[in-house]
């Protein structure tokens, strides 16, 4: 008797010596099958009905309150933001040590799988993946947005108001120098694209992978902490986490999908003159979701996958068409340039001590880490999904460096563009553009904008499409406590959920409050990915390497 | 008439198949055809096993099991798939041909509402194949 050969169309059964955590819980053992009608659930039971039932409650409350609760959310999103900042910064700086640990260490030499395990994916197909899911949408508003932002608070100089500093300006501030407010303004904002954020992420994705691939817990967010927790993380500290990690995947995607879908309108008005009222907004939606629903249809590899290397291949198609038409020789040395000043200023940057630019420092970063934070169960279970087969080493080097100097040459390429075009051709209205419309207003003084400007509109709505498909892969696995072969039907339903939840905070209100609450779970989500970092390294520790 | 007989197994719910493996053991015995017996599975942990190879090696054990009743020949096949909810569907037919397996045979469920919306996994193959299919319910 004997198991054939994977065939070609197989994926190769990676192993090898891996240290299974020995534990009496099986995967699937708290699930139910109900059935509702024709249609058969396989869900976890407290994970999945609470979540749903606080989804509902918090979208009916929102849109009930509109207008009179996006105070207090927003309130405690700023208070947390503010108060917490060092928290928030010394946690960012954290992730970031441990990542660089298990790059020069023999950690690093851990291969995610078993010691035998070869890769699922590509490197392309890989890159493409953890590019989509991390940020590519924010690229998309943030690109021009951002380094105008910082540039332009920057060569405005410090203001100081009954001895607190009312300016917006990174550190010191470049007063009157446009080529240092230039370099101040493109290290500010790489720093909130760069390493950061993508160490938030590997540190999510690793122990999740870890956990899953070489141990056998099931791949959810409560796994990650069997090393600190036992056997307890099957009980409700495991119930709390995951449900946490769904609300904050939820509500991030639907706001996000929603206030998206204005911004979208908005564009779509600016390019074609589309009115950009709720009528075109509700569509958005549901082309998004539709198109959502038809991907995740489709599968990982038929879904997902083409449409992260359907927008890897638009983006970097719009990328080079700036560079090309833009001030190219500007933008090439201000690659170099820019990646000089992050170096140069990513010690001060991320300081979380004795500076004075609290605004920027407490409603740029610490916002930022935030939301990267609350972002990352959501980006970090995709990402590990897709990563089995490399070596740890491997996997923090990709998740870390190559999206960091992806962000680097999108903000050089785009802001650059856009600060060169403000500084010598005058196009000052890029700086007075709504935050959604700068990067239109940027194409406009570049050649071909109507061509351009309809790949951006595409390219916003593709990778909206894609989170909307990966949230939903991530959400339905964690609701069914850890299985990704559950019923087809309930990944439909969080899909189709998340896109009547975004309709209805539209239309009833109450979208930038349940986005400030989003965003508000980055806090006890720090905590949590602080003690996850413990949970790497000890996990690390016992496996062969 | 059939040279070998491909069982597709959920090991999830083994007892759901006692009637689809009785078929395939008693038409292995007339045609003396070989079992293979294929398993699915994503490549995260799942309430099977913890592992691929753990996957496998219960796969096998099953395959022995099971040709040890019927007193026939058989292998196990295990497939392992990033997505197998979506993924079967294509997969089955490709491992089918793979595998030069003439004969399926599979349990199957009486057909539903969502059947119109979803085809069941066999009549998928069954349009999608050369080899003969026989759907157990």
């Amino acid at each position: 008797m004997s198991v054939d050969a994977a065939p070609e169309s197989s994926i190769p059964a990676p192993e090898g010596e891996v240290a299974l955590i020995e534990t009496d819980y099986s995967i699937g053992q708290d699930n139910v099958q109900p059935r509702l009608g024709p249609i058969g659930l396989d869900i976890h039971n407290p994970v999945f009905v609470v979540s749903a039932l606080v989804i509902v409650a918090f979208v009916i409350i929102g849109a009930l309150f509109a207008g009179s609760i996006d105070p207090y959310f927003e309130a405690l999103r700023n208070w947390l933001t503010s108060n917490f900042d060092w928290f928030f910064l010394i946690a960012g700086n954290v992730f970031v040590l441990v990542c660089v640990v298990l790059i020069v260490t023999p950690l690093g030499a851990v291969r995610l799988g078993g010691k035998d395990a070869t890769p699922d994916y590509s490197y392309i197909g890989w890159f493409s993946m953890l590019f989509a899911a991390g940020m590519g949408i924010g690229l998309m508003f943030f690109g021009v947005s951002e380094p105008i932002s910082h540039f332009t608070s920057s060569l405005g100089g410090v203001a100081v108001e009954d001895g607190v500093r009312t300016d917006w300006a990174p550190l010191g501030a470049a007063v009157g120098d446009a080529d240092a407010a230039r370099r101040l303004g493109m290290a500010a904002t790489i720093f909130h694209w760069g390493l950061h954020p993508w160490a938030i992420y590997a540190v999510v994705a690793l122990a999740l992978a870890l956990f899953s691939f070489n141990k056998g817990l099931p791949l959810t967010i409560r796994s990650m902490f069997y090393p600190i927790f036992g056997e307890r993380i099957w009980g409700w500290p495991g119930h709390i986490v995951d449900i946490l990690a769904v609300l904050a995947t939820l509500f991030g995607l639907a706001t996000s999908l929603g206030l998206g879908a204005q911004q979208a309108a908005g564009g779509l008005n600016f390019v074609f003159g589309v009115p950009a009222g709720l009528d075109t907004q509700l569509v958005l939606i549901v082309i998004i979701t539709a198109m959502a629903l038809i991907s995740v249809l489709r599968g990982l590899d038929g879904g997902v996958k083409v449409l992260s290397e359907i927008n890897m291949g638009l983006a970097a198609l719009l990328l080079l068409f700036v560079l090309l038409v833009g001030p190219t020789l500007s933008i090439l040395s201000g690659f170099g340039a820019n990646l000089v000043a992050y170096a140069k200023e990513v010690v001060p940057l991320s300081m979380p001590f004795g500076r004075a630019d609290d605004n920027f420092r407490q409603g740029w970063t610490s916002f930022y880490w935030a939301w990267w934070i609350s972002w990352s169960p959501f980006v970090g279970m995709f990402i590990a999904r897709v990563s089995r087969g490399r070596t740890v080493r491997e996997f923090v080097i990709a998740v870390l460096i190559v999206p960091a100097i992806v962000s680097v040459l999108w903000m050089t390429v785009f802001g650059g563009t856009a600060i060169t075009l403000i500084n010598q051709a005058g196009l000052t209205e890029i700086a007075d553009a709504a935050l959604e419309l700068k990067l239109f207003v940027m194409l406009e003084g570049l050649p071909l904008s109507a061509v351009t400007s309809l790949v951006g509109v595409v390219l916003v709505i593709v990778f909206f499409v894609t989170s909307s498909d990966s949230g939903s892969l991530v959400i339905d696995t964690i609701t069914a406590g850890g299985k990704v072969d559950a019923p087809v039907s309930q990944r439909v339903f969080w899909c189709t959920f998340e896109g009547l939840v975004a309709m209805v905070l539209l239309v009833g209100g109450g979208l930038a409050a349940l986005q400030a609450m989003a965003v508000s779970t980055g806090f006890p989500f720090a905590i949590v990915l602080l003690l996850a970092c413990y949970s790497i390294i000890r996990g690390l520790m016992d496996e062969p390497r | 008439m059939f040279s070998k007989i491909i069982v597709p197994v959920d090991l999830t719910h083994a007892d759901r198949l006692s009637r689809a493996l009785e078929v395939a053991g008693k038409l292995a015995k007339l045609y003396d055809a070989p079992i293979v017996y294929v398993g699915v599975s994503p490549n995260v942990p799942t309430e099977v096993a913890h592992s691929p190879a753990e996957f496998e090696a219960k796969l096998a054990a099953f395959a022995e099991a099971e040709a040890a009743a019927h007193g026939v020949a058989a292998s196990a096949h295990a497939f392992f798939s990033h997505d197998p909810a979506i993924d079967l569907d294509e997969a089955l037919p490709k491992l089918v041909k793979e595998l030069g397996g003439d004969l399926v045979v599979m349990a199957s469920h009486v057909p539903g509402f969502l059947d119109r919306l979803w085809h069941s996994h066999g009549a998928t193959l069954a349009g999608h194949t050369d080899a003969s299919i026989f759907l157990v319910r």
